[in-house]
């Protein structure tokens, strides 16, 4: 894992001082909320509904136990005892007390993490594939590059006051896990003909209220340019984004009303007016922060494990649980472990202070010291040998951390919602909480295969609902809660927006609503074979739209 | 966002109001009593019967903003219902009474 080097300690100190005097100036009254909002927003604190929220920045979501277990302290010293992992992979307390900030963030600081540029229009936390280093279907690791970008990215004193906040995601497979291309910028590490590495670079995706899929303005990008071409798209877009309209000042906008072709055009004439400088990036430099992510040590194992073999025919629970929650590794003898932190019924992505512990003591014992957050909310054990998966899982189960649901149905995407956002219109996370009840059976789940759920409570789309197989998205409709549905929409490789199939239903509905969708897809789909998705792309929303309003 | 006295007087029918805040230390939800002191019990909330007398609330509510006690003061509906006083809207119903979810640490409280 990358360590902070002086600069990082020293900058990352200097700010904890810095917003700790401006915490301290706005208890004494020295500073209105007007003149503190803008301070406290660049340092990831927000007023929510009930209290003050705290945004923590997890890096391309990789932490160490050491971090997972100062979360657990945070969460149990000044919380409600639990944390909130968030589509962005990052962490959120939502209990906690203004006057604590500065001592949080000298206690995050102390485990090199802080909440720099969670929130303002700025670059915000570079997302990666939660599968990172150890994927099979992997051309590189990602992390590296996302952790240059980090570095390039924070406190970048022209790109600080963007016309609108900035997201870049990176994957290091083709199979993209990190859903790229809603984005603001999305980077898919490739090789070229010649075998070098490189990207494919997407610009202007995103979801909210103008839900766009990002277009790819250039099929190989080298290394070495990454950061003058990031910078000359930040340019573009810093020069040309609009200022005037939040609701229209996202790079997306710029690029749907530049084009396709006059966007590229731009970022490309800005990279050559920028030319070779400092930002072009030296392989040796490369090679450095590269040497933080080296793989563990791992044994040479052979690819079965017959421990585990043994262990799955004796108990199908397990069986069930590696059916779901355990992905390929590119190492022989090991695998990928996802911690679902969707159990029936309960919020997605919440987990108890005790839970952080337990699993910052798994992935010291069992995967390398390392954990991910994924932007599905869940965790990941990415460097499990297969011979420990038992133990691993008799652990998860303890505590509550064993639901063999990721993928299906009940792995559901959920924004805080009314529950917890000040900006949400309608609930999100009973909505998930009642379809995941209703579908908890799990040989129906397994039945069902693969369906991406994802629900928001309002069109800023925190909960990727643009993108969900299924996607719910909650309105206000004359104080009412009303739930509208998409169908067909996708995050990966292939991404897609949902379309809107029909009138929006009640809350009382949408449960019944969804299991009418699902219904119709086991009813037309070709075989087990074919997924949702596919079943989707192939017939259209007709099938569903009727049978949703059959009555109607 | 919360109504604002304009708002409330644009309705038809002026409903009763009380003013609502976050503490400035804690961030909780708190509300204006008579006396001038906040605290998270809606029921020993001022309520303004009229117009005139909820602009009077709200400008003392933004008093307790200048004076560095509260943040964010806004005056929220309110209907009386069996001797309790409850806010009109979903949004604010949630403020008042906090999530309507279990948090997890007594959703696993049988772990």
């Amino acid at each position: 894992m990358y360590r902070y080097d002086e600069f990082d300690h020293a900058f990352v100190n200097e700010r904890v001082a810095e917003f700790s005097d401006q915490v301290a100036r706005r208890l004494s009254g020295e500073l209105t909320e007007d003149q503190f909002k803008p301070l406290r927003l660049m340092n990831g604190v927000y007023l929510q509904l009930h209290a003050y929220m705290l945004r923590i920045a997890i890096p391309y979501g990789t932490l160490s136990s050491r971090q997972m277990r100062r979360l657990a302290h945070i969460a149990r010293t000044y919380d409600r005892d639990y944390g909130h992992f968030t589509t962005r992979q990052n962490l959120q307390f939502n209990w906690i007390r203004l006057a604590d900030m500065p001592a949080i963030l000298k206690e995050l600081a102390e485990v090199e993490m802080h909440a720099i540029q969670t929130s303002g229009n700025c670059i915000r936390n570079v997302t990666a594939d939660h599968f990172a280093g150890a994927a099979a279907d992997e051309v590189g690791d990602p992390r590296p590059y996302a952790e240059i970008l980090r570095q390039w990215s924070s406190i970048h004193p022209e790109f600080t006051y963007l016309p609108r906040k900035f997201k870049l995601a990176v994957t290091g497979a083709p199979n993209d896990r990190a859903a790229i291309q809603v984005h603001d910028i999305g980077l898919e590490l490739k090789r070229n003909a010649k075998g070098e590495i490189g990207f494919a670079v997407f610009v202007g995706g995103g979801q909210g209220r103008t839900p766009m899929v990002a277009k790819r303005i250039r099929d190989f990008l080298p290394e070495a340019d990454l950061l003058t071409y990031c910078e000359a798209i930040l340019r573009v877009y810093n020069l040309d984004g609009r200022r005037d309209n939040k609701y229209k000042a996202r790079i997306k906008i710029l690029v749907h009303e530049m084009g396709e072709d006059e966007m590229r055009q731009a970022v490309e004439r800005e990279f050559a007016a920028i030319g070779r400088t400092a930002l072009t990036l030296p392989a040796e430099e490369i090679a450095r922060i590269q040497s933080y992510f080296a793989p563990p040590v791992l044994a040479t194992l052979p690819a079965h494990s017959d421990v585990l073999d043994k262990a799955k025919a004796a108990d199908p629970e397990l069986a069930r649980f590696l059916r779901r929650n355990l992905h390929a590794h590119r190492t022989p003898g090991y695998g990928i472990l996802t911690v679902s932190l969707k159990p029936t019924g309960l919020p997605p992505g919440d987990a108890t202070s005790a839970q952080m512990d337990v699993i910052a003591d798994i992935a010291e014992r069992y995967s390398a010291d390392e954990i991910r957050v994924s932007h599905e909310q869940n965790l990941v054990l990415p460097w499990v040998c297969l011979d420990d998966i038992p133990a691993v899982y008799a652990a998860l189960k303890r505590a509550g951390l064993a639901t063999p649901n990721a993928g299906l149905v009940t792995d559901i995407i959920a924004c805080p919602g009314l529950d917890y956002c000040a900006l949400a219109n309608a609930r999100s996370i009973p909505v998930a909480q009642r379809i995941s009840e209703r579908f908890a059976a799990l040989d129906r789940q397994e039945e069902i295969g693969e369906l991406k759920l994802k629900i928001s409570g309002c069109i800023n789309a925190c909960g990727h609902h643009h993108v969900g197989h299924i996607g719910i998205l909650g309105v206000d409709r004359k104080g009412e809660e009303f739930y509208q549905i998409t169908l067909g929409g996708s995050g990966d490789e292939t991404t897609s927006i949902g379309e809107i199939v029909g009138r929006g239903f009640s809350s009382d509905e949408v449960v019944d609503a969804v299991e009418t969708v699902v219904e119709t897809y086991l009813k037309i789909r070709t075989s087990p074979a074919e997924k949702f998705l596919d079943a989707y792309r192939r017939v259209g929303e007709a099938p569903f739209r009727e049978a949703l309003y059959a009555d109607a | 966002m919360s109504a604002n006295p304009q708002q409330a007087r644009k309705a038809k029918v002026f409903r009763p109001v009380v003013a609502t805040s976050n503490d400035l230390a804690t961030g909780a939800v708190v509300f204006r009593h008579g006396d001038g002191t906040w605290s998270i019990d809606i029921g020993r909330a001022e309520i303004a019967e009229t117009p005139e007398d909820g602009d009077r609330l709200l400008a003392r509510a933004n008093a307790d903003q200048d004076a560095c006690l509260i943040v964010e003061p806004a005056l929220i509906e309110i209907i009386r219902e069996g001797g309790f006083v409850r806010p009109v809207s979903l949004r604010e119903l949630i403020r008042a009474t906090g999530p309507t979810v279990p948090l997890p640490p007594e959703a696993y409280a049988h772990l």
